[in-house]
C-alpha cells in the first residue's frame, strides 16, 4: 500500500489553511485582516448572502479601536451620523429625565462613535481582509467541528457541497449563539440568564426633520440610552440616529422577559408612545424590524477562549460589554478578533497550535481595555439589572427631579433631604439601600 | 412581516415537536418569540411555522423541556436578511 498522503493524514499536518475563520462579524473580519497581513492562509466561513446581512445592533460603533488596525478608517467608513450627543435617559410612563451630553469634538477626527449599519458595515470590514488575501465564503454555514484521534479541532465541516476545511487553527468569531463554542464544551448549551433579546426598529424619516427634531446637522448624530422602559423587565431602550432612518429598539433579560409573559414588540410600542420619544418618532414609518441576542454577563460568563486548535473571540466569547450607559460589542469584537488573528500567528509560527500555544491571546487582551474593562466592569451587570435600579430608581429620579422642579408656592419650598426622602418613600426604598447602591456604583465604576 | 427580507429555504431549520409541548407549563417560547412564530392549539400543543424566523436563538434558550426544539440556521444564504441591522 502506498504511503498515505498528506491529503489524507488526519491531524493538522494535513491543514489546506492556517486558519479557518467562523463569521464575517467584526470578530472574525478582524481576525482574518491580523492572519491575512501576517501572511497566513485563512478563509472566513460566513453563512450569510454578504457580512452583516445576519447581524443585528443598536447601533453606535465606537471606532477607536480602529485607529491602530486600519490607519484613518473614517474617510471610507460607511458612516450614517457621528455622535455628538448622548444622553441617558431615565423614565417612568409618564416622566423622565435625562443626563445630556454634548461636544462638537466628536464631530471631528479621529471621532467618538458613528452611527451605521450593519449590512454596511461588516461588509466594508470584511473586504479589508479580503483586500489583505483572505478568503470569504459566503452562504456558507460551518455545521461542525473536525477533529484528530487525540480531539484536537482540524477544521470545520460546511453545508457547501458537505465541504470540510481543515485547519491549524479554527477562529470561531460566530457570534452569540457560537454552536461551535457548545460543540467543543466551551459555552453552555443553553443558560438564558447570561443572555438579553435586543428588538429594533428601523423608522424612515427625512434627513431633514431628523436634523430638526434631535438639533444636529450634516453628519452630526444622536444616541439616546434609556432606562425604566420595560415595564420592569431587567433591560433597557435606544433610540439612534442615521442618515435618514432612526432606530428605536429595547433590550430584555430573556427569563425575566419570559416569564412576564410580554410581547417584546409591545415594549418597542411602549417605547414609542412614551411623550419623551414619541415627538421624535411622529409620522415615520417602519422600515425594518429585526431580532438579536445579547450576551450580558460579562466577565464572569465568559468562557475559556482557546482550546486545542481552536479559539473564540467577540461575542461567541461573550464580549459585549453592557453596564448602564454602555453597550459595546462590536469594538470589543474588533479588538479580540484581531488579537486572536495574531495569536493564531504566532503560534503557526511556533509550530504549537494547542490551546497552551495559543494562550498569548488571552494574556494580550488582558493587557487591552478588552479584559481590562470587563474585569474592572464585572459587577456592573448585576448591579445595572438588580430590582431596585431596573423598577424602582427611573422613578425614583423623575420623583426628585419632579420634587426640586415643581414651584409649590404659595408653600415654601421644600428641602432636598425632605424631597430625598419622599420619593425614596414612595418607591419603597430605604435611604440607606440608596446609600449603599451609591456607593456600590461608585466601586464598580468608579 | 412585510417589511423584512426573508429567502426561505426549502428545510425547516426549526422543528417544534409539539407532543412535548403538551405537557410544558410555561409556552415561553409563545410570548417571546419577537417573530411570533409559535401558536398554541386548543389541544395543548404548538403550531410552529419556521418561514419568517429572525434566526435570534430565543425560543431554545427559554425553552424548559428538553427535546421539543430542534433548532439550526438555515442552510447558506437562506433565511433572514437584514439590510438596516
Ligand atoms: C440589540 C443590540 C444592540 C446592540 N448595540 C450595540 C451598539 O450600539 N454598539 C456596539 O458596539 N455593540 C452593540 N451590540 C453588540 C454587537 O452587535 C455585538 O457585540 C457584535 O456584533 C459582535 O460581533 P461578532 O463578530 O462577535 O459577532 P456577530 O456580529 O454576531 O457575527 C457573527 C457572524 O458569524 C456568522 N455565523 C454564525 N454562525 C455561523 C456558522 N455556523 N457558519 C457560518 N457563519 C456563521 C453570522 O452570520 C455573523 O455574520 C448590540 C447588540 C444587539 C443585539
Ligand atoms: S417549545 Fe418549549 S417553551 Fe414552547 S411550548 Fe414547547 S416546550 Fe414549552
Ligand atoms: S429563533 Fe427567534 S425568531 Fe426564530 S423562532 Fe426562535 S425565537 Fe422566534
Amino acid at each position: 500500500m502506498a504511503e498515505p498522503t498528506m491529503a489524507d493524514a488526519p491531524g493538522p499536518e494535513s491543514a489546506e489553511f492556517d486558519a479557518v475563520v467562523v463569521g464575517a462579524g467584526p470578530a472574525g473580519s478582524a481576525a482574518a485582516l491580523a492572519l491575512a497581513r501576517a501572511g497566513r492562509s485563512v478563509v472566513m466561513v460566513e453563512r450569510g448572502p454578504f457580512p452583516g446581512s445576519k447581524n443585528v445592533y443598536g447601533g453606535v460603533v465606537y471606532g477607536r479601536v480602529l485607529d491602530a488596525i486600519i490607519p484613518n478608517w473614517w474617510e471610507d467608513v460607511p458612516v450614517e451620523r457621528w455622535v455628538v450627543r448622548r444622553s441617558t435617559m431615565m423614565m417612568t410612563e409618564s416622566q423622565s429625565l435625562s443626563i445630556d451630553y454634548r461636544t462638537g469634538a466628536w464631530g471631528t477626527a479621529p471621532y467618538n462613535g458613528m452611527t451605521t449599519v450593519r449590512s454596511r458595515f461588516d461588509t466594508w470590514l470584511a473586504a479589508k481582509a479580503t483586500e489583505a488575501g483572505a478568503r470569504l465564503l459566503t452562504s456558507t454555514v460551518a455545521t461542525g467541528l473536525l477533529r484528530d484521534g487525540d480531539g484536537r479541532v482540524v477544521g470545520v465541516r460546511t453545508d457547501r457541497d458537505h465541504a470540510e476545511l481543515r485547519s491549524r487553527v479554527v477562529v470561531a468569531c460566530d457570534g452569540v449563539n457560537s454552536f461551535l463554542a457548545k460543540e467543543a464544551g466551551l459555552l453552555p448549551q443553553s443558560e438564558a440568564s447570561h443572555y438579553t433579546l435586543g428588538v429594533k426598529e428601523v423608522l424612515s424619516l427625512p434627513r431633514e426633520v431628523i436634523d430638526e427634531r434631535f438639533g444636529v446637522q450634516g453628519h452630526e448624530g444622536v444616541d439616546i440610552e434609556i432606562l425604566g422602559c420595560t415595564r420592569g423587565i431587567p433591560g433597557g431602550g435606544f433610540l439612534y440616529t442615521n442618515t435618514d432612518t432612526v432606530s428605536v429598539g429595547v433590550v430584555a433579560s430573556l427569563p425575566h422577559l419570559a416569564e412576564a409573559r410580554i410581547r417584546p414588540e409591545e415594549l418597542i410600542a411602549d417605547l414609542k408612545e412614551h411623550p419623551s420619544i414619541a415627538p421624535y418618532l411622529r409620522g415615520s414609518s417602519l422600515r425594518e424590524y429585526a431580532a438579536h441576542l445579547i450576551p450580558e454577563g460579562g466577565y464572569d460568563t465568559m468562557p475559556p477562549l482557546a482550546t486545542d486548535g481552536m479559539m473564540l473571540a467577540g461575542d461567541s466569547a461573550a464580549m459585549t460589554l453592557a453596564a448602564g450607559m454602555w453597550l459595546e460589542g462590536v469594538n470589543f469584537a474588533i479588538a479580540s478578533g484581531y488579537a486572536a488573528g495574531q495569536a493564531v500567528d504566532r503560534a503557526v509560527a511556533s509550530g504549537d497550535c494547542t490551546a497552551s500555544g495559543l494562550a498569548s491571546y488571552r494574556a494580550d487582551l488582558e493587557r487591552q481595555f478588552v479584559l481590562v474593562d470587563h474585569k474592572r466592569l464585572r459587577k456592573a451587570p448585576a448591579l445595572v439589572l438588580s430590582d431596585r435600579v431596573q423598577q424602582r430608581y427611573p422613578g425614583l429620579l423623575c420623583d426628585l427631579a419632579e420634587g426640586m422642579f415643581t414651584v409649590v408656592n404659595p408653600a415654601p419650598k421644600p428641602g432636598g433631604l425632605r424631597v430625598t426622602r419622599n420619593a425614596a418613600a414612595k418607591h419603597g426604598v430605604k435611604l440607606r439601600e440608596l446609600a449603599a447602591d451609591t456607593l456600590r456604583g461608585l466601586r464598580i465604576f468608579g | 412581516m412585510a417589511t423584512v427580507d426573508f429567502r426561505v429555504g426549502a428545510r425547516a431549520h426549526i422543528t417544534v415537536d409539539s407532543e412535548v409541548c403538551r405537557s410544558c407549563t410555561t409556552s415561553a417560547c409563545v410570548t417571546a418569540c419577537p417573530a411570533n412564530l409559535f401558536a398554541p392549539t386548543s389541544d395543548g400543543g404548538i403550531l410552529f411555522n419556521y418561514e419568517e424566523c429572525f434566526e435570534c436563538g430565543t425560543c431554545y434558550m427559554v425553552c424548559n423541556s428538553e427535546g421539543a426544539i430542534t433548532w439550526t440556521y438555515p442552510d447558506g444564504g437562506q433565511g433572514v436578511v437584514f439590510h438596516h441591522g
